[in-house]
């Protein structure tokens, strides 16, 4: 776990300058696609506009005085995903029949209600520190969220049970548990990282670990096969497993478990593809995409991947434009093929400057972990970034068909407002991490002096786990 | 509207979402720069003014050069002194982690000013010593001093 030292500025006004920018792109983009009516400038399209830019400036003016020292391009870039994504779902509405549901309103009001979500969490949460004192609770609550689903509660869509229902409309709590996994990961490896680094056996160069130590790992292994098998759902599985293998090899930096990871799903891949025909269909039809038959078999055809293809190979380079192409003719254009959809409209240039977009956030996660001093904000920043990482990883390999598709959602721009909510949570985590590791330390004395009745005054928040024991 | 407008508005917004990237990219710029030069250049007064804790303290020209434990578990372990802060305490994000039962996670601090370096106790359980009396400010140590915490005494040399 390395040290940066880092620049002690605040860099607030640059943040402000690049949210211009970014809002610019979010209106642009929407303005863009509503050129075709007759009307693009209608109340919605201004309620719509005018909003972000306010909750984006209630954002800012929030990390002036609360987070004075935060990252100052993790805002403006999840702002321009978001807006761009809005846009384009906004997009895909107008080509509906006109019978149909649109999208973009419930997508707009979600965004509305992370961005609030966020800004709470900001205000709740002042130093991410105090997280760790929840590691175990956030493991009983993780457990409860994913077993949500399964409970009479949840509800089926598309063979994977998934979604709760909350009355108002489903909500997808494994979103919500990657965050309370990534923290009960962030501390337990925190805690327990010497004894896991110092015992246990050597083999060759690999050192292996002792069988106690596994069983954290075998957990989180058991989970993800849960989750495969009672929610057929491969794609968080995918992202569970991928979360804590990343985090322990981060926490040990040891291969040894790199390799029992990939050996373990090795194993449950191979499993799962002799168990559950939907994997089997899904490895198939991602081999054998151009077949005709695969093409037109339903369920579990290749028609959504190879048409998402062709929407990329019509957009070119330089794309149709926003508003010109079909993405709509791929089936769940707006949320697991809306990379193609953008694609397709704003071309290889557009879609390598939102993957460029993606990168950047992601690095900005880990610079954040790099520079914070404390091993729980390290880990749980990692772990955090990661989780943004391996989704655009999925869904982006996924709809290339690098890698067989699996249904996640692209972080911010898919439609679906628990991911966006997760999403924006795990935002303001990042930026309070960020903050820690951006603040200059503290010269002179902290406090003047302390008498017996005012001794708590201005108290640094002291672990309780680490308390004396005189 | 014109063929030729909705073309170039097509190309604008690919200009302006890489205008976006670049101009992340080069307020990153800065960041890029890693270790000890990036600390060069003091602020400007007016800078100095809106953020007072920029300002640089003159470096000690502290007489203490190094802390020394005398007693204690961790009897004999030396660290140099620079002109940043060192906490003392059993957490592990402390200068120097004491593995001291009766320590607290963030038990002392010690800082230097002018040219001396003053300990203060943060609120410790079990409370700081200089030379046998409990602190209840801080205080400049004086090399040779000792300071207890816990089962812990350290001292500065020259």
């Amino acid at each position: 776990m390395s040290e940066v030292l880092t620049v002690p500025k605040s860099r607030r006004n640059v943040e402000a300058l690049l949210l211009v920018v970014a809002l610019t792109v979010a209106i642009g983009a929407n303005w863009l696609v509503g050129l075709d009516k007759e009307n693009p400038f209608d109340s919605a399209f201004w309620l719509q506009g005018g909003t972000l830019a306010a909750l984006a400036l209630i954002f800012h003016i929030l990390l002036r005085f609360r987070a004075k020292y935060a990252d100052p391009v993790i805002l403006p870039i999840v702002i321009a995903l978001n807006g761009i994504g809005l846009a384009m779902i906004y997009r895909l509405d107008l080509a509906l029949p006109a019978d149909a549901q649109p999208v973009a309103p419930s997508q707009f009001l979600w965004t509305t209600v992370a961005m609030g979500a966020s800004i709470a969490t900001l205000l709740v949460i002042r130093d991410h520190r105090m997280l760790r004192r929840f590691t175990y609770i956030s493991l009983i609550v993780s457990a409860v969220l994913l077993m949500l689903p399964l409970t009479p509660l949840g509800v089926e869509i598309n063979g994977a049970r998934i979604w709760i229902n909350v009355g108002v409309g489903t909500f997808q709590p494994g979103e919500v548990a990657k965050i309370t996994l990534a923290i009960f990961f962030a501390g337990y490896l925190s805690t327990n990282r010497d004894l896991i680094l110092l015992a246990g056996k050597k083999l060759g160069p690999l050192q292996l670990p002792r069988f106690r130590d596994l069983a954290p790992m075998v957990a989180a292994w058991l989970v993800s096969i849960g989750v495969l098998i009672f929610q057929r759902d491969l794609g968080s599985s995918i992202l569970f497993f991928g979360l804590f293998m990343a985090m322990i090899y981060v926490a040990t930096s040891r291969v040894s478990w790199v390799l029992i990871g990939l050996a373990m799903i090795a194993v449950g891949g191979y499993a799962a593809l002799q168990l559950f025909s939907h994997v089997a269909l899904r490895i198939d039809s991602w081999i054998n995409a151009f077949e005709p038959e695969v093409f037109n078999r339903n369920p579990g055809g290749s028609g959504q991947v190879v048409q998402g293809l062709f929407g990329l190979a019509n957009g070119g380079l330089v794309g149709t434009g926003l508003g010109q192409g079909r993405p709509d003719l791929v089936t769940y254009a707006n949320s697991d093929m809306i990379i193609t959809a953008l694609g397709e409209e704003l071309g290889l240039i557009g879609l390598f400057a939102i993957v460029l977009l993606y990168i950047l956030l992601i690095s900005r996660g880990f610079r954040a972990a790099l520079g914070t001093r404390d091993g729980f904000g390290k880990l749980l920043a990692c772990g955090l970034s990661f989780t943004i990482a391996l989704q655009c990883f999925v869904v982006i390999g996924g709809v290339t068909r690098l890698i067989p598709l699996t249904g996640l959602t692209t972080p911010f721009m898919s439609a679906g407002g628990s991911s966006l909510l997760a999403n924006w949570i795990i935002v303001a985590l990042l930026l309070l991490i960020s903050e820690t590791a951006r603040r200059p330390a503290v010269k002179g004395p902290v406090r003047e002096t302390f008498s017996e009745g005012k001794q708590n005054r201005n108290t640094p928040a002291t672990d309780p786990t680490r308390e004396v024991t005189a | 509207m014109s063929d030729l407008t909705v073309t170039l508005l097509r190309y604008g917004f690919l200009l302006l979402i890489w205008i976006l990237v670049l101009s992340v990219v080069s307020a990153l710029r800065r960041d890029l720069v890693v270790g000890l030069r990036n600390r060069t250049g003091s602020p400007t007064a007016r800078e100095a003014r809106k953020h007072p804790e920029l300002v640089e303290e003159p470096p000690a020209k502290a007489q203490a050069r190094r802390l020394i434990v005398t007693e204690g578990p961790l009897k004999g372990t030396a660290l140099d002194l620079a002109s940043s802060p060192i906490l003392l305490g059993r957490a592990q994000e402390a200068t120097l982690v004491l593995e001291d039962d009766y320590a607290s996670g963030r038990h002392a601090r010690l800082f230097p000013q002018g040219s001396r370096w003053f300990i203060e106790d943060l609120g410790s359980t079990n409370g700081t010593y200089l030379a046998g009396n409990q602190l209840t400010r801080a205080l400049p140590v004086e090399p040779g001093v000792p300071v207890r915490i816990g089962k812990t005494v350290i001292e500065l040399r020259p």
